[in-house]
C-alpha cells in the first residue's frame, strides 16, 4: 500500500473529555462504534498513517488532569496520561524500579517520551514493548475502569496477542500499580536493537531477591520472542533457592534459550534471538545481582 | 467531519483557528501559518525534523493532532530569535558550522535547547544520548555536538558573570 505519512488521511470524529467520568460515559455510548483511545499518539497515529487501521472516533484522554499523577507513597501508582519523561525523572523509579527506568530510558528519544505514556505502551500491546517486561517482573497491575465499575489485571495477563488485550470496548486504563519491592531485591532490563532509539529485536527484564549468596525469588520476562511478552518460568524455577554462581547462571541461560520460541521477522531472525537470549539473560542476572548487594550496603550505611 | 475551533499561543501571539480532527500540527504550521521552518522528514517519529515546543517541551508535530493544541503554547524555530538577535544556540550552530543542508537544523536546535534546560553542563555522551531522536542525513554530527558543547560553556560563563555581577552589586549596595 502506498502511504503518505505527511498527512493523516483517515477521517474520524474527535472526542476530548475533561474528566474521567465523562470519558467513561463516552466509551459506554460509543461501545458499538470503533473508538480508539488516544494518549501520546506516538504509536496509534503512526499505525493510522501506515496501515489500514480505520476508526470512527478518536478519544483523546490528554485533557483528563485527574489521570496525570505519579504517586510514590506505597509502591508506585502511575496515572494513565503521565508521560514517560515524567516517570523517569522520578528518583524512586530509578532506585527501586530500575528495570522500568531502563526500559523507558531505552525507548525512542526525549520528544517521544514527552508525548508517550506507559498506559499507551500497554494498550498498544506490542510484543516488543519496552515497558511490559519490566512491569511484568515487578508484579505490576493495570486498573481498568468502565461505567460499570473497575477491575485490576496483572500486566502478565493483560496482553493476549499482537495488539490484543483483555480490555472490553467500554474500558479504559486508568492506572498502573506497582507494588512496593523488598529491600533485598533488585531488577535490570536489557535490550538489543539496531540503533539505540530503535524498537527491540529482543529484550529481557529480570527481578530477583537476594539473601547473601542465594537467590530467594526471581522473575524473568522476554519481549519480541512470541506474540506477547512472556515469562520464562522454567528458568525462574531453576534459579530459585540456588546459590548464584557462574555455573548456575550458565545453566539458566541455556534453559532460557530452550524455553523461548522466537520467529524470523523484519527486525531480526529466530537464530539471532536464540543466540542473544542466553547472553542477555546472563548479563541481566549479573547486573540485577550486583545491584542487590549495592542496594543493601547503601541502606545499611545510610 | 466538521471543523473544530481552537485557540493557542504561537511564538507569543494568540491564534484562533478552525481545524479538522485529522489535521496534523505540522501541516497547520507549514501550510496554514506559513511557518516552514518546521520540517517534514519521516512522518512516523523517527527523525525529529518536525520538533516544536508545546508548553516548553519538545514534541513531534507530525504525530500531534492540531485539535489537541487547544489552550497550549507553541514555539517553533521562528519564535527563538528576539527581533534580529538570534538565540545563543542558533549562534553556536552558525559559529561551529553545525549546518550543512539545514533540513534537520530547526529540530536539532530546539532539542538542544531543551537538553541544556534539563542539563546545563552535559558531557559528550549525554549530548549524543539526548539528541538521538534527531537525525542528520548529511551526518554532520561532530559539528552539532561541538556547537551544543560550546553553547553550554557560553551559557555557564554568562551565568557565572551574572552571579559575579550580582555579588559585586550586592557589595556596592552594602558599601553604600
Amino acid at each position: 500500500m502506498q502511504t503518505n505519512t505527511k498527512i493523516l488521511a483517515k477521517k474520524f470524529g474527535y472526542l476530548s473529555p475533561d474528566t474521567l467520568q465523562e470519558a467513561l460515559t463516552l466509551l459506554d455510548v460509543h461501545k458499538k462504534n470503533h473508538l480508539k483511545i488516544l494518549a501520546g499518539g506516538t504509536d496509534l497515529l503512526v499505525k493510522m498513517k501506515t496501515t489500514d487501521l480505520n476508526v470512527d472516533y478518536l478519544m483523546s484522554i490528554k485533557n483528563i488532569k485527574e489521570l496525570d499523577y505519579l504517586d510514590t507513597d506505597k509502591g508506585l501508582k502511575i496515572g494513565a496520561i503521565t508521560t514517560l519523561s515524567h516517570i523517569i525523572k522520578e528518583k524512586k523509579v530509578k532506585t527501586d524500579y530500575t528495570a522500568l527506568f531502563e526500559g523507558i530510558h531505552s525507548m525512542a528519544a526525549p520528544a517521544i517520551r514527552n508525548m508517550g505514556t506507559i498506559a499507551g505502551n500497554l494498550g498498544n500491546a506490542s510484543p516488543a514493548a519496552d515497558t511490559i517486561p519490566p512491569l511484568m517482573v515487578l508484579g505490576a497491575k493495570v486498573k481498568l475502569q468502565s461505567k460499570q465499575g473497575e477491575r485490576t489485571v496483572f500486566v502478565e495477563d493483560f496482553t493476549t496477542g499482537v495488539g490484543k488485550t483483555v480490555m472490553e470496548p467500554d474500558e479504559l486504563i486508568s492506572e498502573i500499580i506497582i507494588p512496593e519491592i523488598s529491600k533485598t531485591s533488585s531488577s535490570a532490563f536489557l535490550k538489543k536493537s539496531r540503533v539505540k532509539a530503535d524498537l527491540s529485536k529482543i529484550n529481557c527484564a529480570v527481578y530477583l531477591e537476594r539473601r547473601s549468596n542465594v537467590c530467594q525469588d526471581c522473575r524473568i520476562a522476554f519481549g519480541s520472542v512470541a506474540t506477547t511478552v512472556i515469562r520464562a518460568r522454567k528458568t525462574e524455577e531453576l534459579l530459585k533457592g540456588k546459590v548464584i554462581n557462574v555455573d548456575v547462571i550458565h545453566q539458566a541461560a541455556i534453559e532460557a534459550s530452550q524455553e523461548i520460541k522466537p520467529i524470523d521477522d523484519i527486525r531480526s531472525t529466530a537464530d539471532y534471538r536464540l543466540a542473544m537470549a542466553g547472553i542477555m539473560l546472563r548479563d541481566a542476572i549479573e547486573l540485577a545481582w550486583s545491584r542487590a548487594v549495592k542496594g543493601k550496603r547503601s541502606k545499611k550505611s545510610g | 467531519m466538521d471543523k473544530i475551533p481552537i485557540q493557542f499561543t504561537l511564538n507569543s501571539q494568540n491564534k484562533q483557528m478552525l481545524v479538522f480532527p485529522n489535521d496534523l500540527l505540522i501541516n497547520l504550521l507549514r501550510d496554514e501559518l506559513y511557518l516552514t521552518g518546521t520540517k517534514y522528514g519521516c512522518g512516523i517519529g523517527e527523525c525529529g525534523a518536525c520538533t516544536v515546543f508545546i508548553d516548553d517541551e519538545p514534541i513531534l508535530s507530525c504525530l500531534t493532532l492540531a485539535v489537541s493544541i487547544n489552550g497550549k503554547e507553541i514555539i517553533t524555530i521562528e519564535g527563538l530569535a528576539k527581533g534580529n538577535e538570534l538565540h545563543p544556540m542558533q549562534i553556536a550552530f552558525l559559529k561551529h558550522a553545525a549546518v550543512q543542508c539545514g533540513f534537520c537544523t530547526p529540530g536539532m536546535i530546539l532539542t538542544a535547547i531543551a537538553l541544556l534546560r534539563e542539563n546545563p553542563n552535559p558531557t559528550e555522551e549525554e549530548i549524543k544520548e539526548y539528541m538521538r531522536g534527531n537525525i542528520c542525513r548529511c551526518t554532520g554530527y561532530v559539528q552539532i555536538v561541538k556547537a551544543i558543547k560550546a553553547c553550554a560553556k557560553e551559557q555557564n560563563k554568562q551565568n557565572q558573570h551574572d552571579t559575579i555581577d550580582s555579588i559585586v552589586m550586592l557589595r556596592r549596595c552594602q558599601d553604600d
